[in-house]
């Protein structure tokens, strides 16, 4: 439904061409919550805006639903913005407006509804994210996370098909990021939203997308499920990310583990697997020891994971290696 | 009480007194008239902005530069011509209104541009991402966002307008510029002077008081 074809963009700074984005060319499927991550200057808000044309590529295409909207005509545009809804780090709400007024702004703008009509619209989004009562208030009265609820509400009053989020957390605490993080993906299984979400926070991607890309330097550096990407990252940048999410420095990790005898793994564990008792029953069946050094259970969106480095000693591993490779555990050495 | 103030006729004060108000009243309306679009145009046609036109800015700005930096004793003077072109006389009411409405526009054109600059990228950005066009922008969104920063550059406006009034009493202006001038400095009557000189402050307190209070009225952050 969204797709880069071959772009290009580079910003002109002091008579030279900057490249920030190069060579981009991925899809993005329709319903889908698709996360971007990458660190600062990566070239995330480039890449979004590019959507609905806050920035035009230097070269190559975006087409959303078949039509190439770098070559449309300026009413085309418009009118193409009023089915993309987009949110922001800072809310960019009007301040001069109250909460209602600013949902009803992109309607009024429209131009195509009576009064009544964008009344009742204003009153449904409202109760759906839960600001009914603050309706008269002006967003300087808000707390961050209600002002992006007024601007999640804003951004849906023209019923759009995509919703563009730019850093659309990073400006709140957990437990807010939590809720509005939910609310977007309530709202993405209710109206079949697309959800194009950009962030640097890989607990972001982790609990709502369902596939990621991972900017690099202006190029896509990996891409896939968020699952397969972040359970074994291939590219330096995703590692890293992955790392800092579990808050391990490698290089420390290796120096701990050099007194500890033995075969070093790691175990990935996804879906059923995760809850069975699968390590225990094969070192039974293989005569190994083992000791776990490192793990986490988690989740990624709906799917339960698990990922444990454990150390093998005596009997023969390889055996068991085999035979957790067969229940569908991926197994990385990590010290032979 | 007379004799203190034993060269002041109360009916000539009184006069002086509504021709200021009207001068004031005048110039500020085609001054806010002509300097909002003025300031909005110098804006949008600014670096990175959305009508950005190099040349047009300068050429604009270059204006802008000019009558500003002409001192207002002078510009009165110079315009003597265009004032009776367009006004039928130099003197008086409406003898003053056209220099008063030249020397402030530009003034008041820069403080609506700096308001508008105040206001953050990111509206006029969420703004276009809504589907609207550029007049859109200015009209629903950039003004009423930066209505409170105009206000306080009306109001400063408004107060540079009753000095500039006062001064245009050189060249028979009329107002209470005009009478200290000729009474209260020419004549050497100090009470006439003290007096109008009074009766400027208490304008200028009100003026301020009331573009304080519309500020304050419009300000939601
Ligand atoms: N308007 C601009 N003019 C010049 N260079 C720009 C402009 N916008 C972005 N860039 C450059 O393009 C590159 C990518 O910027 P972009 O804002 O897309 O990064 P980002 O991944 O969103 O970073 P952040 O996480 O800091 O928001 C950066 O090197 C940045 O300096
Ligand atoms: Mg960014």
């Amino acid at each position: 439904m969204i797709e880069f074809k071959q772009i290009h963009k580079s910003y002109r700074v002091a008579g030279h061409d900057v490249p920030a984005l190069n060579g981009i060319d991925f899809q993005i499927g329709a319903g889908e919550i698709f996360g971007i991550i990458g660190h600062s200057g990566a070239g995330k808000s480039t890449l979004v805006r590019l959507i609905n044309l806050l920035e035009r590529p230097s070269a190559g295409q975006v087409i959303i639903n078949g039509t190439d909207i770098t070559a449309l005509d300026a009413a085309g545009l418009r009118a193409q913005r009023q089915r993309i809804g987009m949110i922001f780090q800072h809310f960019n709400l009007l301040s001069s407006k109250t909460v209602a007024q600013n949902v009803a702004f992109p309607l009024a703008l429209a131009g195509e509804h009576g009064k009544a009509q964008i009344k009742a619209r204003v009153a449904a989004l409202l109760a759906r994210v839960g600001l009914t009562e603050h309706a008269d208030k002006y967003p300087a009265q808000l707390s961050g996370g209600q002002k992006q609820r007024v601007g999640i509400a804003r951004a849906l009053a023209t019923e759009p098909q995509i919703l563009l989020c730019d850093e659309a957390t990073s400006a709140l605490d957990p437990q807010t990021t939590q809720a509005v993080l939910q609310l977007l993906a309530d709202l993405n299984r209710e109206l079949k939203l697309t959800i194009v979400l950009i962030t640097h926070e890989m607990d972001v991607v982790r609990r709502i997308a369902d596939r990621v890309a991972v900017l690099d330097a202006g190029q896509v550096a990996e891409i896939g499920p968020v699952a397969e990407v972040f359970l074994h990252p291939q590219h330096p940048t995703t590692r890293r990310f992955v790392l800092e999410a579990e808050s391990v420095d490698e290089g420390e990790q290796v120096d701990d583990y050099a007194h500890v005898p033995g075969r070093i793994v790691r175990l990935t564990f996804t879906g059923d697997a995760t809850y069975q008792p699968l390590l225990g029953a094969v070192a039974r069946d293989a005569g190994v020891d083992f000791s776990i050094l490192a793990g986490r259970i988690d989740r990624i969106k709906d799917t339960p994971y698990g990922q444990l480095t454990v150390a093998f000693t005596g009997g023969d591993v390889n055996a068991a290696l085999q035979q957790l490779a067969a229940r569908g555990l991926s197994i990385e050495e990590v010290r032979a | 009480m007379n004799a203190l103030f034993a060269n002041i006729d109360w009916s000539d004060i009184g006069q002086a007194g509504l021709d200021t108000l009207l001068m004031l009243g005048g110039s500020l309306l085609f001054t806010l008239l002509l300097g909002l679009p003025l300031g909005v145009l110098l804006f949008l046609t600014s670096k990175r902005q959305l009508l950005a036109q190099p040349v047009v800015y300068g050429l604009l700005s270059f204006v802008v530069n000019i009558l500003r930096s002409v001192p207002f004793v002078i510009l009165l003077i110079v315009m003597i011509p265009f004032t009776v072109f367009i006004a039928g006389t130099s003197l008086g009411v409406a003898g003053a209104i056209p220099p008063l409405v030249v020397g402030a526009t530009p003034f008041f054109a820069r403080l609506v541009e700096t308001a508008l600059r105040e206001v953050d990228r990111g509206i006029i950005e969420a703004t276009q991402a809504m589907g609207a066009t550029t007049t859109q922008i200015v009209l629903r969104a950039l003004l009423p966002e930066a209505l409170p920063g105009i206000l306080a550059g009306g109001t400063v406006t408004a107060i540079t307008l009753v000095s500039y009034a006062a001064m245009s009493g050189v060249i028979g202006g009329g107002g209470l510029g005009d009478l200290a001038i000729r009474f209260g400095y020419q004549r050497f009557q100090t009470d006439v002077m003290v007096v109008t000189v009074l009766l400027l402050l208490i304008l200028v307190q009100i003026l301020q008081t009331i573009g304080d209070k519309l500020v304050i009225h419009f300000s939601r952050r």
